[in-house]
């Protein structure tokens, strides 16, 4: 496997999420020269990849939960990174986006990984819009300014998000404030379409926190 | 020996009638004769080789004259059309000497796609010269090569997922001087396959009942997104194309059996549907984008 794990820790409460640098895995997939990810195979081939990257990643439950109270299986969070992508057809944004998010969906998911991409510039934006409207899907990516919400979801759902993203964390004493009566369905709602972390105490967690704090506490162990 | 007529300019608005001739025959050999052609587009060269094929595939032996001498001879040279030819019709056309295309306006020579290694080699041999062609010839934006790459590689697609057969692609910028006043950018993809209507016929002819037919499998793939893949995710290339070429005020048209689905930018009024025409074997893909003007 050819994947980038990015496994710093700033010591700062913000180190990187482990990251899959998928161009990488474009070349040892199919040796496309410009790291073009293009046409059907390509993209099964690379999402395949991905997916068994992920299943050797078995994050320990006892370092790694978030939340002391959880009793849930231990959440992991996986960058896909598209950054060193240069071409990104739809084929490829339905097989590498939308399925892979598709397959850890479901509650017959092969692990609680929740996703985030990057690099989902203008470059990639579009395709990766349309296949995740075409799926009824959300994700979030890193469009070069930080993390948003990509894909069809109501403004509630978007104020909630984007107000999640920003406080990081909203513990469950903290939700009628930050969101109102209509948050904790409306985190719970985010949770069940893989968009936040819901935790076993009644608190919500934002991806790009979550991704921070159990790459601190696997930096921790290192 | 049947003789078929090339005439003297050969684009994507006539290469109907020399497709009908071509294949009116059976098994008697026939001969393309192209000694006055003077003007050919990417669509040209494709149907030319289209035609070689199936008229091969009735069992005849199918033999191609070109001119001489004169610009269109440098020209199909330029294209690689000559060496697509070899692989079609009985004798080898004559090549002149070869010219290297990189200083030429020519974006794609003719490709031939089987395979998904055929597009990535399309995608990955075309990021230079489209970049240049893209943005200082027809004045778009630096990302649009990413997104002409997308578009190309969605019709190579085409081929190898509903064709089931090998096809052809290829590009070349002109100047429209008197048709459009403007330079233009001319992507031809074609294949001589079992075309949208049988590609589809088995997820969706029977819903459609006696409506189905080239008209309405087109309509099908071009308007609804409609694939012979159950899987929702596809189905979405054709209508991404449409999309894009709209947003560059481009033309993009199928033609498939006896159909022709467009969609037509201001400059090139047409109707959106046209039936009845001779009967094409596969697909035929044909896109013009136009030098970007601001308003």
């Amino acid at each position: 496997m050819t994947e980038r794990p990015e496994r710093s820790c700033r010591g700062d409460g913000s180190a990187k999420p482990v990251a899959i640098d998928v161009a990488a895995i474009v070349t040892s997939a199919v040796a496309s020269r410009g790291h073009n990810l293009v046409t059907r195979p390509t993209g099964q081939a690379v999402r395949e990849a991905i997916e068994q990257r992920l299943a050797q990643t078995t994050p320990s439950p006892a370092r790694t939960a978030p939340f002391p109270a959880q009793t849930a299986p231990s959440p992991h969070v996986m960058l896909i990174d598209f950054t060193r992508v240069r071409i990104l057809d739809f084929s490829c944004a339905d097989e590498v986006v939308a399925k892979l998010l598709l397959r850890f969906q479901g509650p017959d998911r092969p692990g609680n990984i929740f996703f985030l991409f990057r690099a989902v510039d203008e470059m990639h934006r579009h395709a990766v819009e349309e296949v995740l409207e075409r799926h009824g899907l959300a994700a979030v990516c890193d469009v070069g300014d930080g993390f948003q919400l990509l894909g069809p979801a109501t403004p509630e759902e978007h104020r909630a998000w984007n107000t999640l993203e920003r406080c990081e964390r909203i513990g469950p004493h903290d939700l009628a404030g930050a969101l109102g009566e209509f948050g904790e369905p409306l985190l719970r709602r985010l949770a069940r379409r893989r968009l936040a972390y819901w935790s076993g105490n009644g608190g919500a967690a934002a991806l790009s926190a979550l991704a921070r704090t159990l790459q601190t506490n696997q930096g921790g162990r290192q | 020996m049947r003789v078929v007529e090339i005439p003297s300019s050969l684009d994507y608005r006539n290469v109907d009638a020399v497709f009908a001739e071509a294949t009116a025959g059976g098994a008697e050999p026939v001969l393309f004769d192209a000694r006055r052609l003077r003007w050919i587009d990417p669509n040209g060269m494709l149907s030319l080789l289209c035609a070689g094929q199936v008229a091969s595939a009735n069992g005849a032996a199918a033999r191609l004259s070109l001119p001489a001498g004169g610009d269109v001879v440098g020209y199909l040279d330029r294209m690689g059309f000559p060496d697509a030819a070899a692989q079609v019709f009985h004798a080898s056309p004559r090549r002149a000497g070869r010219t290297p295309s990189r200083a030429s306006d020519v974006l794609l020579e003719i490709t031939s796609v089987a395979t998904n290694s055929d597009v990535h080699e399309v995608v990955d041999r075309v990021q230079s010269r489209a970049g240049a062609i893209l943005s200082r010839t027809l004045h778009y934006p630096a990302a649009a090569v990413v997104q002409f790459s997308v578009i190309l590689s969605e019709v190579c697609q085409n081929i190898v997922e509903h064709a089931e057969g090998p096809g052809w692609v290829a590009a070349q910028r002109y100047n429209w001087t008197r048709r459009l006043g403007r330079q233009v950018l001319v992507i031809g993809v074609s294949d001589v396959g079992r075309g949208f209507r049988e590609s589809l016929a088995e997820e969706h002819a029977e819903r459609f009942g006696d409506r189905w037919g080239d008209v309405t499998a087109l309509e099908a793939a071009f308007l609804m997104g409609l694939t012979r893949f159950p899987d929702t995710g596809r189905g979405q290339g054709i209508q991404q194309i449409r999309k894009q070429v709209a947003r560059w005020q481009g033309l993009v048209s199928i033609r498939s059996g006896t159909a022709r689905i467009a969609d037509s930018p201001a400059w090139h009024p047409s109707p959106p549907v046209v039936d009845g025409l001779p009967g094409f074997p596969g697909a035929q893909i044909n896109i013009v984008l136009p030098e970007r003007i601001d308003d």
